[in-house]
Order: C-alpha cells, then sequence, then structure tokens
C-alpha cells in the first residue's frame, strides 16, 4: 500500500502554485516594494497609497521605531533619533564618511563599521537599514496574503564587497531570504528591455539619492550582459541639495543674518527646503526658499534655475568621468548606443538629463518612472529566480566592479580579479615565501584599481599558518578568490607541497578614507605616473632585500669554503652599498646596485651550482641539493 | 570537457566563428548560470557555479585574440609568456621604442589626437599580425612563427593598454 504524503505546513505541494517572490530597492532617500502578479511587475502600495517609503528610521524614547512618511514629519524635531539616508553608511567606518560634523548624528566608530548612537543605544547601519526592509516586507505579505519564498534585494552597482555584505547581513535581519543581491542599473535594464523588447548595446545611467552608477549592457534574446559598469558610491540628488543649502546659508551671511552655528534642527530644515527647490526648479524657472530659523532669523529667497545650474555643474560634470571609462571599459563608441535609460530621482533635473542627452547625442529613455524602475525590474528578477514559469525567460551577466587583489611585499596590490570581470569568476594565483624557514604568511585581501595597497580599499586579513620551513622561494601558496552571482567575494589558501588550508568569507574589515572611496577608479588613472614611481621603487627594494637575503643565506653555507678572503671581501662591499640605497628612494641607483651585485656574485654561484651537480651524480637525490 | 574549444565546440585553431563562441557562452550560461539554481540543493548550486566560473574564464580566454594565442601553445607545452629562447626581431624592437617615444611625447603635451592617431596605427598593426597568426597556427602549423607573433601581440597589446590609459587620464582632466 502506497503511503500518503503528507507536506510540512505552510510548503505547498501543489507545483504550479505561484510562489511569492518580491523586489525590493533599498534606496537612499527612499525604498519601494515591487511584484510580479498576472504577468506583470507592479509596484506595492502601503494604505494610504504611497509606492515610496522614506528611508527615514526614528528611534522613540518607549522602544517604539518608526519608518517612512511618519519619521520624515520628526526629521527637524528630533534629528539625532532619526536617521536618514542610512545607505550612505553601509559598509563603512567612520573614517570613510567625510563630512559627517555636518550631519545631526552621534557617531560611534566601530571596528570595521560605524555606529549612530540613539535614545535606544548605538545602532548599526544594517540595523537601521534593516528596520526599513521589516516594513516593506510586512507591506508585501499583507498585499500579497502569504509569506514570501524570498526577496530581490538591489544595491548599486558600484558597491563594494563590504557595502554588499552589509547589505545582505540587514536583509537577513529583517527575515527576507535573499534569493539575489541586483546591481540597480541591471534591475533597470530588465524593467526596460522586458516592455520595450529591445535588442542592442543600451546605458544605464543611474543617478539616486546618494549614489550614482553607470552600467552598458547588450541585450540579446533575453540574456542581459554587462559589459562595464563604473560609477561613484558618494555622489548623488543629496550632493545638489548640500549645494542649494550652502548658497542659502552664503545668501543669508550676505545680508547680515546670523546663521552659525546652526542647530541640528535648523540644519535638517533647510536641507529639506533646499530638496524641496531642487525638485520645484525641475518643473519650475524659480523656486521660493522660506523659512524661520531658531534663532528668529527669517530666510525668504528666489533661487532661479540659471543660478541653480551654475552651482552644480560640476556635480553634474562628475557623472560624466564614470561614463566615459564605462565606455571606454567596453571598448565602444557613442554611435554603437541604441539607447540610453534614465533611472533615479535624480535624473529628472534638465540639467542632468541635457549632459547626458549631449554626450550620447540622442533622446533619453524616460517613459518608465525614474523612481520605481529598478523595483520593477527586481521584482521579475525574483519571479525568475524562485522559480516562477514566466513567457520571457531572461538571463542577467552581471559584472564585478572593483578588482581584487592581495598585498604583497612592498605594500603593492596584486590584481587577481579584474573589474568588469563577468560573475561568477574564480581565480587563483600562486605566492610564495620570501624568507627562509617562513611558516607563516599573513594575506590580506584589498578592492580597488590603485598600485600601492594603502590607496586600495582593505577588505579582510587572515593568516595561514603551519607552512613547512623551506627555503625563500620554495614553498607554493596558492591563493583562490571566489566571486558568486551575488558579488560576494570568499578567498581561500591552500600550500601546495603540504595541503595546508585556510578558507574565510571576506567580511568588511578596515577603511579608507573619504577621498579613497570616492575617488578610487578616478585617482588610479590620474595618479597613474605617480604610482608608477612609487611602485618601481617599492619594487626595486623588494628585489634588492631578496638578493641580499639569498646571497646572505649562501655566505653561511659555504661563503668561507668557496671564497678567497677577498673574493669575500669584494661581494660583501657591493652588499653594504645595497643596503645603504635601499634607505633611500633612488628606484634607479637601487637597480643599478643589485645589477653590481649580481655581477660580484657571477663567480660563487658558478661555483656554487658546480657543487651542487657534483653531489647530484656522486648519486644524491636532487630534492635534498640546496641549489 | 577536453579543453575551452570543445567547451563551445570550435575547432582548435586560432580562426574562429566568434558569432558562435557568443552564441554558445550563452547557450551554457543559461543552462548552468547560478540563477537557475537558486532553489536547489546545494550539491547542484556548487556544480553550477563551477560551470558557469569556467565558462566566464574560457569566453574571456578565446574572445581575446591574445588570449586565445597564449592558450592554443600552452595545449602545445609552449608558455609565450616566459618564453626566452626566440628573439623578437631588431626591427620589431625598433618599432615598439618608436611607439613608446611618440607615446611619451604625446603625454608631455597632451595632444589626445596623437594618441588616438597611434593607438589606430598599433590597431592596424594589431589586424596584421592576427591574420599572420591564422596562417601560421592554422596553415602552416608553425608553432615558432606562432610563438613569435603571439609575443608580439602581448607586446602591442601593452603599449595599446597604455596608450588607452593615457586617452583616459587626459579627458578625465579636461
Amino acid at each position: 500500500m502506497a503511503l500518503l504524503q503528507i507536506s510540512e505546513p505552510g510548503i505547498s505541494t501543489a507545483p504550479h502554485q505561484h510562489k511569492l517572490a518580491v523586489g525590493i530597492d533599498l534606496g537612499t532617500t527612499n525604498s519601494l516594494v515591487a511584484t510580479v502578479r498576472s504577468g506583470l511587475s507592479s509596484v506595492l502600495l502601503d494604505e494610504y497609497g504611497h509606492a515610496l517609503l522614506p528611508s527615514i528610521v526614528q528611534y522613540l524614547a518607549n522602544d517604539d521605531i518608526i519608518v517612512g512618511h511618519e519619521a520624515q514629519v520628526q526629521q527637524s524635531l528630533d534629528p539625532q533619533n532619526t536617521i536618514l539616508s542610512a545607505k550612505r553608511f553601509m559598509g563603512r567606518g567612520l573614517k570613510d564618511i567625510g563630512d559627517y560634523a555636518h550631519l545631526p548624528y552621534k557617531f560611534v566608530d566601530k571596528d570595521g563599521m560605524l555606529q549612530l548612537e540613539t535614545r535606544a543605544g548605538a545602532k548599526s547601519p544594517v540595523e537601521i537599514s534593516a528596520e526599513i526592509l521589516k516594513i516593506l516586507k510586512a507591506r508585501a505579505e499583507q498585499t500579497l496574503g502569504g509569506e514570501l519564498v524570498g526577496a530581490v534585494i538591489t544595491v548599486p552597482a558600484y558597491f563594494d564587497d563590504a557595502q554588499r555584505q552589509a547589505t545582505k547581513d540587514a536583509a537577513r535581519l529583517a527575515g527576507l531570504n535573499v534569493l539575489r543581491l541586483l546591481n540597480e542599473p541591471t534591475a533597470a535594464a530588465v524593467a526596460y528591455g522586458l516592455d520595450n523588447a529591445s535588442e542592442g548595446v543600451y546605458v544605464i545611467y543611474d543617478l539616486g539619492g546618494g549614489t550614482f552608477d553607470i552600467s552598458i549592457l547588450r541585450l540579446s534574446k533575453g540574456v542581459f550582459e554587462v559589459l562595464a559598469t563604473n560609477g561613484d558610491s558618494a555622489l548623488g540628488g543629496d550632493d545638489f541639495d548640500q549645494r542649494i543649502f550652502c548658497w542659502v546659508l552664503e545668501q543669508l551671511q550676505a545680508i547680515g543674518a546670523k546663521v552659525t552655528p546652526l542647530n541640528a534642527s535648523d540644519t535638517r530644515m533647510l536641507l529639506t527646503k533646499a530638496r524641496e527647490a531642487k525638485e520645484w526648479l525641475s518643473e519650475h524657472m524659480s523656486a521660493q526658499i522660506t523659512s524661520v530659523l531658531s534663532n528668529g532669523e527669517v530666510v525668504n529667497l528666489t533661487l532661479n534655475s540659471q543660478v541653480f545650474m551654475g552651482m552644480t555643474q560640476a556635480l553634474v560634470t562628475k557623472t560624466l568621468n564614470p561614463t566615459r571609462r564605462a565606455m571606454r571599459d567596453a571598448d565602444l563608441n557613442i554611435e554603437d548606443v541604441k539607447g540610453v535609460v534614465m533611472v533615479g530621482g535624480a535624473t529628472r533635473m534638465p540639467q542632468v538629463r541635457k549632459a547626458v542627452a549631449e554626450y550620447f547625442k540622442q533622446e533619453l529613455l524616460t517613459n518608465l518612472d525614474p523612481d520605481k524602475v529598478v523595483a520593477l525590474g527586481a521584482a521579475i528578477q525574483a519571479n525568475t529566480l524562485a522559480g516562477n514559469r514566466s513567457e520571457n525567460e531572461l538571463l542577467l551577466l552581471d559584472v564585478i566592479p572593483l578588482s581584487l587583489g592581495l598585498e604583497t611585499i612592498g605594500g603593492l596590490a596584486e590584481k587577481v580579479i579584474h573589474r568588469n570581470s563577468t560573475l561568477p569568476v574564480a581565480r587563483a594565483q600562486e605566492f610564495t615565501t620570501y624568507k627562509d624557514g617562513q611558516t607563516a604568511m599573513s594575506i590580506h585581501v584589498v578592492q580597488g584599481e590603485r598600485e600601492l595597497v594603502s590607496d586600495c580599499r582593505s577588505l579582510a586579513r587572515f593568516e595561514l599558518r603551519g607552512i613547512p620551513p623551506m627555503v625563500a622561494g620554495a614553498a607554493r601558496i596558492r591563493i583562490t578568490f571566489t566571486v558568486d552571482a551575488d558579488g560576494l567575494l570568499s578567498v581561500s589558501a591552500r600550500e601546495q607541497t603540504s595541503g595546508i588550508e585556510s578558507n574565510i568569507t571576506v567580511k568588511p574589515s578596515y577603511g579608507l578614507s573619504e577621498d579613497e572611496i570616492t575617488t578610487m577608479l578616478k585617482s588610479s588613472f590620474e595618479k597613474a605616473s605617480f604610482d608608477k614611481e612609487s611602485r618601481a621603487l617599492a619594487e626595486a627594494i623588494v628585489d634588492a632585500q631578496s638578493i641580499l637575503e639569498a646571497i646572505n643565506s649562501a655566505l653561511v653555507q659555504d661563503g668561507d669554503v668557496l671564497l678567497s678572503a677577498q673574493e669575500l671581501a669584494a661581494i660583501e662591499a657591493e652588499m653594504q652599498a645595497l643596503r645603504e640605497l635601499t634607505a633611500k628612494t633612488d628606484s634607479h641607483a637601487i637597480t643599478q646596485a643589485v645589477n653590481a651585485l649580481n655581477h660580484a656574485t657571477e663567480a660563487y654561484a658558478a661555483k656554487r651550482m658546480d657543487v651542487s651537480v657534483n653531489k647530484a651524480l656522486a648519486g644524491q637525490n636532487l630534492n635534498e641539493i640546496n641549489l | 570537457m577536453q579543453n575551452y574549444f570543445s567547451l563551445f565546440q570550435l575547432p582548435q585553431q586560432f580562426d574562429i566563428d566568434l558569432a558562435l563562441l557568443n552564441t554558445n557562452y550563452r547557450v551554457i550560461q543559461t543552462e548552468s548560470h547560478p540563477d537557475r539554481f537558486v532553489t536547489a540543493t546545494s550539491a547542484k548550486k556548487l556544480s553550477s557555479m563551477q560551470i558557469a566560473t569556467t565558462a566566464n574564464e574560457a569566453y574571456q580566454t578565446l574572445k581575446n585574440p591574445a588570449n586565445r594565442a597564449i592558450y592554443l601553445l600552452k595545449l602545445q607545452n609552449i608558455d609565450a609568456i616566459s618564453e626566452t629562447n626566440t628573439v623578437l626581431p631588431a626591427t620589431f624592437l625598433m618599432q615598439q621604442m618608436e611607439w613608446r617615444e611618440t607615446l611619451e611625447d604625446a603625454k608631455q603635451a597632451k595632444d589626445i589626437n596623437a594618441l588616438n592617431l597611434l593607438l589606430s596605427e598599433m590597431r592596424a598593426e594589431t589586424a596584421r599580425l592576427q591574420a599572420n597568426l591564422v596562417d601560421v597556427f592554422d596553415k602552416k602549423h608553425d608553432l615558432i612563427a606562432a610563438t613569435d607573433a603571439t609575443r608580439k601581440l602581448i607586446f602591442i597589446d601593452k603599449v595599446c593598454a597604455d596608450v588607452s590609459k593615457s586617452i583616459a587620464t587626459l579627458e578625465d582632466n579636461l
């Protein structure tokens, strides 16, 4: 008799049943949730009919937490406990946030990621983001009438590993099963591509509240292949607000109004007024900015669009450099681009649209709501990943935005995986020991395009121990980097001759300064020549130290046997000269001294070789001979 | 899979059908990409990850002419990069030095037009070398000549990358 099968409660056995999956756009300014119903992607609304949930979280005295529009009302009244733009702090240490003195928060610097002190205690950006995600999850489950199978969460394409990991942690904290982290411009392309049944090369220009991404994709028969991505993870609509805010202060000071010191409430209030003026100017020629500061000073200013465009021109231009770089990386010309999709609320600004249209010499695609397009695309992908059959089987082939590498001797970053490599990707590289008898190796994983480790973002450090003692250069340590489809990195290290192994999943560890993260890629181009010099010096010093080390250990073994006192003195003089040069900064002189030392030891090396060969011929095991 | 060529069902030669490579790469990714296995068992997820990763590596290797040539030689146990037995002809080395000088002069003068001109000149040379690679690899099966041509291609690619980087730097600072 066949046994009757009973499924676990809550898990349906019906194979055709639609699985509930959502796409979530966790934005700097606003967040949204969308899903596919009856084959169509739509944004889910709250009980008042709002699609956008302001990404604002307020911690109340009675331990309650409010999120969204209600918290937005409180931002000027309770600035310290009402957190805006938490996305800007994801995966960041305090020193990564440049202008934190102007923000109305109490920061706590923690190893790896900063925290914000609120009346409910210190909160990490991950926890704050999780509060936003919880609201969206509840909204979706209420609207759809069931538990979610999972969610696709979008991230800026230019987010590094630490920022991606933080986002995934926030989703898990909110009780969401993350089907995939999806790059925002790629999500937008999905929404557009399927809508328009497009083929060819498309550019996605995504200027959000706090981040800028540019992605170039080739669409072909349902395959979305990202060719290149670039951006600036600290440039967005917020910066345009900041420019207006500064202009308001200048105007007030010019008429003799007392504006310093400005308290947190006034700051928040003026920033809000600035944002409103910016939005107004997208449709009108001038905006009125009126308010009263807490010290009684009256604000009554008119900002016309001409002046606004002038003060923000540099910001618009700043988006075109990453755009050019992405085009170059994709090896494409302007004429190859079939369409330019505008994403993010900040692309409503006429000066942004004008600059992008001029650069690409074509009309822009703006027929989908720039605030919603990312969530709509994420929902389509979530639907596919959850296993719901759809007519439009699509495949997304995305890339890693920033190169991954390891610190080598001399503070140099050796790239293991290059930016714009298609995911998933794995690459192994072999390294060796630097000193005789070295039994441990410190492995430092970094991300960025610059040549010096100190200019890249530090992701993790770990140690590979238990390497059997060998002569310098004999150990073979194979380090494998694996980046999965979420763009998350794991690293493993293995000593080939002994099999000693070490595995880690990279978690955010150290930080780098504001300047470095915002301009990491940019400066790698600008400072290429400087890098080359410092790289040359570092390499020359490494070369010098290893040759000194090698000769030293040889001399200890058989220097007195194989060399006359005179020969020995000559070699030691060259070594001393080289040692002195390594303390200085002339790479050319060091290289010359290395060559001179090599030359001085040629005869000695030949003698040692003869001895070894003779030993081998005498029947000794070659492996035992130390050449 | 025997090698990257057989993975994409391409003949093991320098002259390959790039359209077919693209098509077959997409077919493999459509079947094996981790996105297809989000709700599958961890063993399946792992094998999907492995196949998709190999396909990406193989695709990048065959798509780029220099990488393809290096790989073809590697299949014959020849390491083109560390090959030191062959000495490149003096005329080629002279040409190299001229390009480098032109690059340095144009960089000094911040002359983007000159850099673009240099780039197109080198691209023309790259095209000639690729035609030569088809001849020596696929028709003459002359591995010594193929190694030489491959090394030249690697050299030119390096200079091209430096020229592109210089153009990028100049454009960004306009």
